[in-house]
């Protein structure tokens, strides 16, 4: 754990904005996919997973509006109350932007569980709100996708931030070496 | 490629605002859109935006069920196409059977002067998916307003009722189960004719009726079926059957299994006999039609 904490950060290209928006119509996609039963609920939630991400990584890029157009699109998408999931969403997303240097500083694991309390985060605010709705609770098995989705983490992190990462350029070998 | 000012330059909003205004909007809009119909120009974009994300979705697994589907050993086919083949010609019978009765219901009821019931209008759909929501039932099938679904029309499959479209959108709609915790249906015991309501329990996929008496006369395994008496439902599909009760209060406590369910096919239909009520209330051409010839073709038009 000590080896991964105290990596040295490494240099990260920024991420593109087309990039950021590719990514969550990806996540959208995984989301709409028709799943069922049991695989269903331990289904993570993949557009508050990469919303998640870009929070932590480009929070400045990601601000609050295109997670809450997100959140609305999910509304559609699930039949639930316009607002639901654009209020949960918005609401993970502007904690991790408050805790995004913080959580940078850990290792892929812990950060996964910092991951882990603001998707618990999001899905608490969207029980509230069935719930003042006037749904029935739903068991304990409704929070399971975030443990999913927190052990999801580490490899999502580890995919998004390959296009982020310094190809090795054989140029700048180059030019390294002759200076 | 990427400017970022540095920190002490205007940066717009901090975040915290900026969370508080869309905290705003997304608490002003669940209040609006908890009252049914207040905000349905803002879903209609939104669905519609979505939508090919949807039909994308939804492509695997549909191809899955073709490339499954092609290869089935000719045993099976053969088995299955017989069982139809029987099926067919006994459902021919009921068929010949069905139509010397309506022409005898139609004289019956011309005779008595009885106002005909409503031509049935019928739209085939097909199951995009299913009950992602943990707290509603629902599921979105893939005919919307452009092939002339409205909100209200009842959506059946081979063995009875499923549920009714509750909100529509141009390539999609959605269908609220009869289990959801807010649907409810007037039914009609087959056995003596008792009139009820069945309520939807929420998840465990069951039908209540409350509001019988504990000396009600219902018995397990009892047929329930649409009354017909709300105008929205077609009288005599089958909708559950009584599977548990409890008589140890004033009240019976009755659960039923829904017949019909989603959870055995894709393809369901959606009747077009909402809006029976309203069309009750206009002005009836039924007398005027007779003489002159232009009316019938203008309502012919309308449905």
């Amino acid at each position: 754990m000590a080896l991964t904490s105290a990596r040295a950060p490494e240099l990260l290209k920024p991420a593109s904005f087309g990039f950021i928006l590719l990514t969550l119509a990806g996540a959208l996609l995984l989301n709409l996919l028709p799943w069922q039963g049991l695989v269903l609920s331990f289904r993570p939630d993949f557009v508050a997973l990469v919303l998640l991400f870009w929070a932590i990584h480009e929070p400045r890029k990601l601000g609050i509006g295109l997670p809450w157009l997100a959140g609305l699109l999910m509304d559609i998408g699930d039949g639930a109350i316009l607002g639901q999931h654009a209020f949960a969403y918005i609401l993970a997303v502007y904690a991790a932007i408050v805790l995004h240097r913080r959580i940078q500083t850990f290792g892929l694991w812990q950060q996964a569980s910092h991951v882990l309390v603001l998707l618990l985060l999001a899905q608490a605010a969207m029980l509230l709100i069935r719930l003042f709705g006037g749904a029935a609770a739903p068991g304990l098995g409704y929070f399971l996708a975030c443990l999913t989705g927190a052990a999801l983490w580490p490899p999502l992190s580890l995919l998004l931030l390959l296009p982020q990462r310094g190809r090795p350029d054989p140029n700048t070998v180059y030019s390294a070496g002759h200076k | 490629m990427d400017h970022q000012p540095p920190p002490f330059f205007k940066l717009g909003p901090s975040p915290r605002t900026r969370f508080i205004f869309f905290a705003i909007i997304s608490v002003v809009l669940m209040v609006l859109d908890a009252r049914q119909n207040a905000m349905t120009g803002l879903r209609q974009v939104l669905a519609v935006t979505i939508s090919p994300l949807q039909r994308l979705a939804n492509s695997p697994a549909e191809l899955l069920d073709q490339t499954g589907s092609f290869f089935v050993t000719q045993a099976r086919m053969q088995g299955e196409n017989a069982q139809l083949r029987q099926r067919q010609l006994l459902q021919a019978a009921q068929l010949q059977r069905m139509q010397a009765m309506q022409a005898e219901n139609a004289y019956l009821r011309k005779m008595l002067d009885v106002q005909p019931p409503r031509r049935e209008t019928v739209v085939a759909a097909e199951i995009i998916y299913a009950g992602r929501d943990p707290f509603s039932q629902k599921i979105i099938v893939d005919k919307g307003s452009i092939q002339n679904v409205k909100p209200g029309q009842p959506a059946i499959d081979d063995i009875g009722v499923i549920g009714q479209v509750t909100r529509v959108y141009p390539f999609s709609s959605e269908i609220t189960l009869l289990t959801d915790k807010d649907q409810a249906i007037p039914i009609e015991i087959v056995r003596n004719g008792t009139r009820a309501i069945a309520f939807g329990h929420g998840q465990d996929g069951t039908l209540e009726l409350p509001f019988m008496a504990a000396n009600a006369d219902v018995q397990n395994g009892d047929i329930l079926v649409t009354s017909g008496i709300d105008g929205v439902y077609p009288a005599g599909l089958p909708v559950a059957a009584v599977s548990k009760i409890e008589r140890n209060a004033s009240f019976a406590k009755i659960s039923c299994t829904p017949s019909a369910g989603v959870n055995r096919h894709k393809q369901l239909l959606i009747l077009g006999g909402a809006g029976r009520e309203i069309q009750a209330l206009l002005p009836e051409p039924a007398v005027g039609a007779d003489q002159a010839g232009v009316k019938p073709a203008g309502k012919r038009r309308r449905n």
